[in-house]
């Protein structure tokens, strides 16, 4: 069979399927990987000494086990005791697990680096503690972060791969699936990387752009060299 | 039926499982570290073409998923280059390690670079050839000041080893599966493997500290770090 | 005089650093145990001109001799000619993973072969020189900036130099310091080193100098025994340059 017919009438339709799957999987987790991320953070830096301590050893224990087997607890340890999702969702739920417990590290280290002075200035206006972590301390903190951030964000879309090995076909399946039918390993697996690639590249430079966009003037870098 | 006395009939199966895990990390940490230091340099030191060479490397195998760059290595470049006959553990430590060389060599350019000139300066007005400089001053330096950093590649590397359980390496997450199939008990093997993963991460974690403290000198921030 | 007694020979040294002509043709014999002193505006090239000399910072133009070889176009033989060629810098650059006495002992192993007691006595005598033997297992960290310097001091005696170039060796350092490491080059230059001093220490210069050189715009404007450069009516701009100075500090 002709290389280019392979490529544009057979892999290209078939990926593209996958492709959709990815971006689903991704945009299903991002948000709330983000969301968990600045809970856990916030808890742990300004909750009680039971939130600090939850939030301390949700950390502790996604971080050090592989995501490989979270997918596998989620999706064939659950139903064990009653609880199933399906193979979508089990993937979505583990992302967003072990998305949220590394943002959570960045936007911790971030908050650490907001001086104490902020806080103080805004309570001296009124405001309740949990305004002040709202409305002046997370807003400078995940600007912060942002690097951090961006960096798990491009880890979440090469990791949405092991959605996979649960039997969704996102992008990676679908490219295991023709290499396997065609029996063309390398064009398949080289053409599905060549997609993450342009993914990564993509992702990076937006987020550069972003980063520009929302610099505060004489904040951002500095103060990240210096911690540094 | 037990669980527990279960669990301890396997225990053997389960243990020879973090030695091939176990073994898998410290091959490919190895690999990583014997390609990423060069690679390193070449960054630093070398000339455009191979700056433009280990750029695209470093490109190529940190925007690539893991499990993607298992399937392309074992289904596609080894048999491709006459090397099927690879075991899986082999492809997936080479695999592991060649990734891993992408992320140290970044790790080692920033250490090297942020050795002052001035080190360079007074290594060469003492007549030493750029080479003995680098080897002699300039790296001992590096590799202190990158040893922190390159400790957090080992807990990377452990989690994404059970990647290679996609191309049928007979690791621990292979060897869970394979109980939990055989035994029908899965919640508490699951668990255990995960703890056996938690242990061995933030143990091995806690010995790279340790080697950090222990070759620390005064004036590197390595102990603090 | 004897041209036998001439052990460095600088001639025409030019450099430019993007459109800045940096050294404008500088030309002086060295001769053995001779101590020359560079004084002059910052900016005026002293210290590219030191780095000229062992080719640190290869010149445009002009020709450098040691001991009558040609160490300018010297190719790999440069770093035969750096060990005969010690250099003090102003922020003492020690290997700031070693020791005292392993910051000496470096190039001693490393690029003249010597066996490991050998260099370590040869080590350990240079801090004596310099008075920092009770320091020798101290890394650069924990010595104050005189202390440092002094070992940067051991470090290039350790090679046996012909001729040690010294680029503002005090100017990182506070008064006190400044005396510690003056006194070491004064008793240098007591003991025959020939040494190429670049510094803003008037007192040093008239009290150690055989020779003042005043640089002003890349070239040698004034040049002679201390005594002739600040007394004499025919020499007025390194006067002047002094007088500048010390108005400033005034201030």
């Amino acid at each position: 069979m002709d290389q280019s017919v392979f490529i544009f009438d057979i892999l290209l339709p078939a990926l593209m399927q996958g492709l959709v799957v990815t971006l689903q999987l991704i945009a299903c987790s991002a948000p709330f990987g983000l969301a968990l991320g600045i809970a856990v953070a916030v808890g742990r830096q300004y909750g009680g000494r039971v939130t600090s301590w939850l939030c301390k050893t949700f950390v502790f224990l996604i971080k050090g086990t592989p995501l490989l087997l979270l997918l596998f607890i989620l999706y064939f340890g659950l139903p064990a005791i009653g609880i199933t999702f399906s193979a979508f969702v089990a993937s979505v739920v583990g992302f967003i697990l072990c998305n949220g417990a590394y943002n959570a590290e960045y936007i911790r280290g971030a908050l650490i680096s907001i001086k104490d002075g902020q806080m103080v200035a805004a309570r001296s206006l009124g405001m309740t503690r949990w305004q002040a972590i709202k409305n002046v301390i997370l807003p400078q903190a995940l600007r912060r972060a942002i690097p951090g951030l961006s960096n798990e964000f491009i880890y979440l879309i090469k990791y949405s791969s092991l959605a996979y090995m649960l039997t969704v076909i996102e992008l990676s399946g679908a490219g295991k699936l023709v290499a396997t039918k065609y029996f063309t390993y390398t064009e398949s697996f080289a053409v599905v990387g060549v997609i993450y690639l342009v993914l990564v590249t993509i992702t990076t430079a937006a987020v550069s752009i972003l980063e520009r966009r929302v610099a505060v003037p004489g904040t951002a870098r500095a103060a990240t060299a210096a911690q540094l | 039926m037990d669980v527990l006395s279960i669990l301890i009939d396997w225990l053997p199966y389960l243990l020879s499982g973090v030695a091939s895990t176990l073994g898998l990390v410290l091959a490919a940490l190895t690999l990583g570290l014997l390609l990423g230091l060069p690679m390193a340099l070449g960054q630093v030191y070398g000339s455009r073409p191979v700056r433009w060479v280990v750029g695209v490397y470093v490109w190529f195998f940190r925007g690539l998923p893991i499990l993607v760059l298992l399937f392309l290595f074992w289904f596609g470049i080894f048999p491709g280059l006459g090397l099927g006959d690879l075991s899986a553990f082999v492809v997936g430590a080479v695999v592991l390690g060649l990734r891993g060389a992408a992320y140290q060599s970044q790790i080692f350019r920033g250490a090297i670079q942020s050795v002052g000139e001035g080190q360079m300066i007074a290594a060469r007005s003492l007549g030493m050839s750029r080479v003995t400089a680098i080897r002699s001053v300039i790296l001992p330096q590096a590799m202190r000041i990158a040893l922190p950093g390159w400790s957090n590649e080992y807990p990377n590397i452990l989690t994404d080893s059970a990647v290679c359980y996609a191309i049928g390496v007979v690791e621990l997450l292979t060897i869970t599966a394979r109980m939990v199939t055989q035994t029908h008990i899965t919640m508490p093997i699951y668990l255990a493997t995960a703890g056996i993963f938690i242990i061995l991460n933030y143990g091995g974690l806690k010995a790279l500290h340790r080697l950090e403290k222990r070759i620390a000198i005064p004036g590197f921030g390595t102990g603090a770090m | 005089m004897n041209d036998n007694d001439i052990v460095l020979r600088v001639e025409d040294i030019h450099k430019s650093f993007g459109g800045n002509e940096v050294l404008r043709g500088v030309s002086f014999d060295v001769r053995r145990g001779e101590t020359k002193v560079f004084i002059g505006p910052s900016g005026t090239g002293k210290s590219t001109l030191l780095r000229c000399i062992n080719q640190l910072t290869p010149p445009d133009r002009g020709k450098v001799w040691l001991d009558g070889e040609e160490v300018t176009n010297s190719g790999a033989r440069i770093n035969y000619f750096r060990q005969k060629i010690g250099m003090v810098f102003q922020n003492f650059f020690l290997f700031d993973h070693l020791t005292a006495l392993k910051n000496v002992e470096l190039a001693l192993l490393r690029v003249r072969g010597m066996g490991k007691a050998e260099a370590r006595a040869k080590a350990l005598t240079e801090l004596r020189q310099v008075g920092m033997e009770d320091w020798a297992d101290h890394y650069p960290a924990e010595l104050s900036g005189g202390q440092a310097q002094r070992v940067s001091i051991a470090r290039a005696l350790a090679m046996d130099p012909d001729v040690i170039l010294f680029d503002e060796p005090t100017s990182a350092l506070d008064p006190e310091l400044t005396r510690e490491v003056l006194e070491v080059m004064r008793k240098l230059a007591r003991e025959g080193m020939t040494m190429l001093v670049v510094t803003h220490e008037m007192g040093f210069a008239c009290s150690v100098a055989n020779e003042v050189l005043f640089m002003e715009n890349g070239v040698v404007a004034e040049q002679g025994s201390p005594d002739l450069l600040l007394h004499d009516p025919r020499f007025t701009r390194m006067k002047d340059f002094i007088g500048r100075i010390d108005s400033r500090m005034e201030d």
